[in-house]
């Protein structure tokens, strides 16, 4: 029997690009692209099993099993250290973590730092880093707004444009990290589906596009 | 029923499988107490899994932790002789913040340590029982090793930056190859990449990276790897294979490095290695090499399935005679059946037979066996 891959893709444009590479690298499943609210989608020639999630949950996922090899962003992965091997950088989906703050704003080192986030531990690390106290208010999103009122005095988060920041009277600072989505692996199933796993890996290392 | 009949959960079937395993090769039982200094933790804390210890102040004021490790226990009570080595065993509960949920969980650990004048054999003998420990719980399963020696060595001739190591270390971890291209723009990172992509056999995984071990430490390391997977493949212990991605902290452990998969669980059930660093650093001369397995982790194992809650359900009346009905159902449950006395048959149960207690016997209501 072959061996059959679980894939959890991340739902979404990126998610639709990515299976572009997967089906391009010889690995599609034609009944994904039909209109419809299915979640799963079986290839057995081909030994893939496609289901969408939640961009933020593939890594959970798959560090947990339920999926042998997902595609997550580096933003993810860094956020939730998830216990995965990361086995390709698709170089698609590209943007970076940064730092922002409204156009006037002049930083006192004096003081504590307040960071308004979506991403706590990059924004910790990255601080802790460079040594400075900070004080970290996580918001779940609309994070361009909490400079805005005073809320904080600086955000960590998702800069692909700049377009959002500009329309809001912010600019990015800092870069902390550039961004890309990765192929990432359930370290257990690595183990026992190797070869399936790397035949993936192989071939979609021809699909990543040059920078 | 006879108690060995009983239906076991696997994670039990396997603890009593594995004391008799490790008491066949020697090893004695290690039997300690849920609390310890919290000192000794904070010594050691990068030795921890867990970042998180639960504290509470003892009646004379000492601040003690409930044990988040087993391990740092056993080397504070070992001694020393020289050709010598102490084999124990464990079995105890942890406490530790679960990396899922953040918060604390009680963990079966069951596992064994080898310390004191530890030679080829004694590595090679914890190594192989560690593969015969995952062969108890499943056959579906692969060991891999490692040599942090090779690891350090191929990564130390790249840079002598701490920062830089470790981050390179992760990367190991993780198969990041990318990630590797990254941190040496510039650098000959071509062993790396070898000892990257490089797993399965040890055969051949060690005849691949033969050629970027030229370095005397680093031939030294991937011999030593040679010797052991050779003895143990001349042993029988075909679950064995060399993946260089098995990197624990190198300010603990020296030497090979391992974890056990078994297909179906989602993370490594088996963790282990030598630690002669500890050792160093807890003052010890001697050496060190154990191993864990997690057995929480094997809740997730198939157990077989059960087709029936209870072998026989009695049902009794509210007037029933208590002296008979208690007669009636001590017959039922010596006979080797499970009985379960109600007045009325509780939902959603599966019973193979269902009777009613009557004042003139038992009347047969179902039988589906």
């Amino acid at each position: 029997m072959k061996t059959m891959l679980n894939v959890a893709l991340p739902k979404g444009r990126l998610g639709e690009k990515v299976y572009g590479m997967f089906a391009a690298a010889g690995f599609e499943c034609p009944s994904i692209l039909e209109p419809n609210r299915k979640l799963v989608f079986e290839n057995e020639e081909a030994g893939v099993r496609y289901f969408w999630v939640k961009p933020s949950d593939v890594a959970i996922y798959v560090e947990r099993g339920a999926a042998d090899i997902g595609v997550a962003g580096k933003d993810i992965l860094l956020e939730y250290a998830p216990d995965v091997f990361e086995l390709l950088d698709l170089n698609v989906g590209k943007c970076r973590m940064a730092v922002a703050a409204k156009k006037d704003f002049r930083d006192n080192p004096e003081r504590t730092l307040r960071v308004a986030t979506k991403f706590a531990r990059i924004a910790r690390t990255y601080y802790a880093g460079l040594g400075r106290d900070i004080d970290i208010i996580h918001l779940n999103g609309s994070i361009e707004i909490a400079p805005i009122l005073g809320l904080s005095d600086v955000i960590v988060d998702i800069v692909e444009t700049g377009k959002t920041l500009l329309e809001n009277d912010l600019e990015p600072l800092e870069t902390i990290v550039p961004i890309s989505a990765r192929l990432i692996a359930n370290k257990a199933s690595f183990r026992f589906k190797s070869a399936a796993i790397e035949a993936v890996a192989e071939r979609l290392k021809g699909q990543v596009p040059e920078n | 029923m006879n108690p060995t009949e009983y239906p076991l959960k696997p994670e039990e079937r396997v603890l009593f499988a594995l004391r008799d395993l490790y008491s066949r090769f020697g090893y004695s039982q290690f039997k300690m107490s849920k609390f310890e200094e919290y000192d000794l933790y904070v010594r050691n804390k990068d030795f921890l899994v867990s970042d998180g210890v639960i504290t509470f102040t003892d009646t004379d004021g000492r601040l003690m932790a409930l044990k988040p490790d087993v391990t740092l226990s056993i080397i504070k009570n070992t001694r020393q002789a020289p050709g010598c080595v102490q084999k124990v065993y464990y079995s105890e509960n942890v406490y530790r913040i679960s990396g899922s949920t953040r918060s604390f969980k009680e963990i079966l650990q069951t596992g064994l340590e080898c310390i004191g004048d530890v030679d080829l054999y004694s590595l090679c003998e914890v190594i192989s029982l560690a593969a015969q420990s995952l062969k108890l719980i499943d056959s579906a399963c692969v060991l891999d090793l490692s040599h942090m020696g090779v690891v350090s060595a191929l990564v130390d001739a790249l840079t002598p930056d701490g920062a830089l190591r470790a981050e390179a270390l992760r990367c190991i971890g993780e198969k990041n190859a990318d990630g590797v291209r990254k941190l040496f723009p510039e650098g000959d990172i071509d062993g790396l990449l070898a000892l990257i992509s490089a797993h399965g056999p040890a055969p051949q995984v060690i005849a691949a990276l033969r050629p970027w071990c030229a370095a005397p430490e680093a031939a030294a390391a991937l011999n030593e790897l040679e010797a052991v997977t050779g003895a143990l493949a001349a042993n029988g212990c075909e679950c064995i294979q060399v993946d260089f991605s098995i990197v624990n902290d190198m300010n603990y452990y020296n030497g090979i490095v391992f974890r056990g998969y078994i297909d179906g669980i989602p993370a490594g059930v088996l963790s282990g290695g030598q630690y002669d660093t500890l050792m160093q650093r807890m003052g010890r001369s001697a050496r060190a090499v154990g191993f864990a397995i997690y057995m929480d982790l094997l809740e997730r194992l198939n157990a077989e399935a059960r087709p029936y809650d209870v072998d026989t359900v009695l049902l009794y009346d509210d007037g029933a005679d208590v002296i008979e009905l208690t007669r009636a159902i001590r017959l039922l449950a010596d006979s080797g059946r499970s009985v379960l006395a109600q007045r009325a048959v509780p939902e959603k149960l599966r019973y193979r037979q269902l009777l009613r207690f009557k004042d003139r016997g038992i009347e047969i209501i179902e039988n589906h066996a």
